[in-house]
């Protein structure tokens, strides 16, 4: 069962970077979307850093959307979700393993990359670190419910629009602790910890309820 | 297909009564209701006679939410008893409460104004309305985006299970965010016992958004299922042509 797992998962890791508009397109538009902020609201200091961390939160949050079309949609067309489905592995654990390899091939390098462009957006070197991580917990959530919303329109031609719809709900847990555990750490006066630790609560969550709502979706997909 | 529409027969039957019979409450709940709420209640001693906005707002925040729970019900009987008429019900208050939602926020917005200064405030009671009002947007389009029927009912009642567990979840966050960006200065209502002066008029009219809320949704449900024996006598009769 494990191997099952880890060949969904390298397969998932391979294909994210095998070109043709995989992981490095999101993380394109990442780097895009955080450079846009400091054109738009000019270059002085105290309003980038106090509009930093939220900024690379919400980029995160949309560069995942736009991966979630394809993540289930291309299974279910060349037929490898069936495969999935006869495995004998549980679907629920194919997802989560599917959602892994998503965080492992978009989710971390994000994080890293969030975290050098925070210097960038004038938050102090030490809080960096504390916003990757924060980022790369957020993501895991973004991605783990992201996965359902992909499985509920895997069937949906052009359903971008619809998961951004369905998802963006579930959303704001994550990207209010988040955004508040990397604002505390950027200010560097308040506390992060407890908002970290809702955080990881609730990407926690999210990591158990997605797969298994994203399997149960799956199995009425094909047929 | 056929013995799946025994039940919805049983329901046909009885609903086409019942539909009239919850209209005609929700008028004379709503004859009642109104001059009470809109006349003869006593105006609040701080909020003047825009207090009468709570007569529509609060109901409208109430069904809101009680539709939604009864959606999350109704997915979960559809999820696993597989009963056709739970779809049916879940799709037909969907819009309903959706409605609900908007008019709760509308109200409140215009409540807002003269009370707080604002068209909108980032309150955690609005903002969590608001993603309710979005849940159910997402819930409905889910349902318009699916062709088949029967396969959007069930993914349908996946989201609106998992979005009844997250509402909660969503409620204590927003809570804990505003409370974090400001400590509560904003007038609220209902800090001290209602009057019941005020009181009686708002459960009236509670009663008689519940009940315009269950004949409207009976109606929808009746169409819905008159939409699916129409398609199904179509495809009855394109079977036995030669």
């Amino acid at each position: 069962m494990i191997r099952a797992l880890m060949s969904v998962y390298r397969r998932d890791v391979a294909l994210a970077w095998a070109g043709g508009g995989g992981a490095a397109a999101p993380l394109g538009f990442y780097v895009g979307v955080v450079l846009l902020l400091p054109l738009a609201m000019g270059p002085e200091r105290a309003l980038i850093a106090a509009a930093g961390p939220p900024l690379l939160w919400v980029a995160g949050a949309l560069s995942v959307l736009m991966t979630l079309e394809r993540l289930f949609q291309a299974d279910l067309e060349d037929a490898s979700l069936d495969q999935l489905l006869l495995a004998a592995a549980p679907l629920e654990l194919a997802a989560f393993a599917k959602g892994a390899a998503l965080w492992t091939a978009l989710g971390l390098p994000m994080a890293l990359v969030g975290g050098i462009a925070s210097l960038t957006l004038q938050t102090p070197p030490a809080a960096a670190p504390i916003i990757a991580l924060g980022l790369a917990v957020g993501m895991a959530g973004f991605i783990s419910i992201g996965l359902l919303g992909a499985a509920l329109a895997a069937g949906v031609r052009r359903g971008g629009v619809l998961i951004a719809v369905l998802v963006l709900p579930f959303f704001a847990p994550p990207i209010i602790f988040g955004a508040a555990a990397a604002a505390a750490a950027s200010a560097g006066e308040a506390p992060f910890e407890g908002a970290f630790q809702l955080l990881g609560a609730c990407c926690l969550f999210y990591a158990a309820l997605g797969p298994i709502a994203a399997a149960a979706a799956l199995r009425l997909q094909a047929d | 297909m056929i013995t799946v529409f025994a039940n919805p027969d049983r329901f046909m039957a009885l609903s086409r009564y019942l539909t009239p019979i919850l209209a005609a409450a929700a008028a004379a709940l709503f004859a009642w209701g109104l001059p009470q709420a809109l006349v003869t209640s006593p105006p609040d001693y701080q909020m003047g006679e825009t207090v009468r906005i709570m007569y529509v707002h609060v109901p409208a925040a109430w069904w809101a939410l009680g539709l939604y729970a009864a959606m999350g019900m109704a997915s979960f009987v559809s999820l696993v008893w597989r009963h056709v008429l739970a779809d049916v019900a879940a799709r037909a208050m969907a819009p309903v409460g959706a409605v609900l939602a908007a008019l709760c926020l509308i109200t409140g917005s215009l409540w807002g104004r003269p009370t707080w200064g604002t068209w909108w405030e980032w309150d955690a009671r609005l903002t969590s309305m608001l993603v309710l009002f979005i849940t159910y947007i997402g819930y409905l389009a889910l349902w318009a985006a699916i062709e088949d029927a029967q396969r959007a009912a069930r993914l349908a009642a996946i989201l609106c299970l998992v979005g009844l567990i997250n509402l909660p979840i969503i409620r204590f966050s927003v809570d804990w965010w505003y409370t974090l960006h400001q400590p509560a200065s904003v007038l609220r209502l209902g800090g001290s016992a209602i009057d019941p002066a005020m009181l009686s008029p708002l459960l009236i009219m509670a009663g008689a958004f519940a009940c315009a809320a269950a004949s409207i949704t009976l109606l929808g449900m009746r169409s819905l299922i008159h939409r699916r024996q129409a398609l199904a006598a179509e495809l009855r009769l394109a079977r036995s042509a030669p």
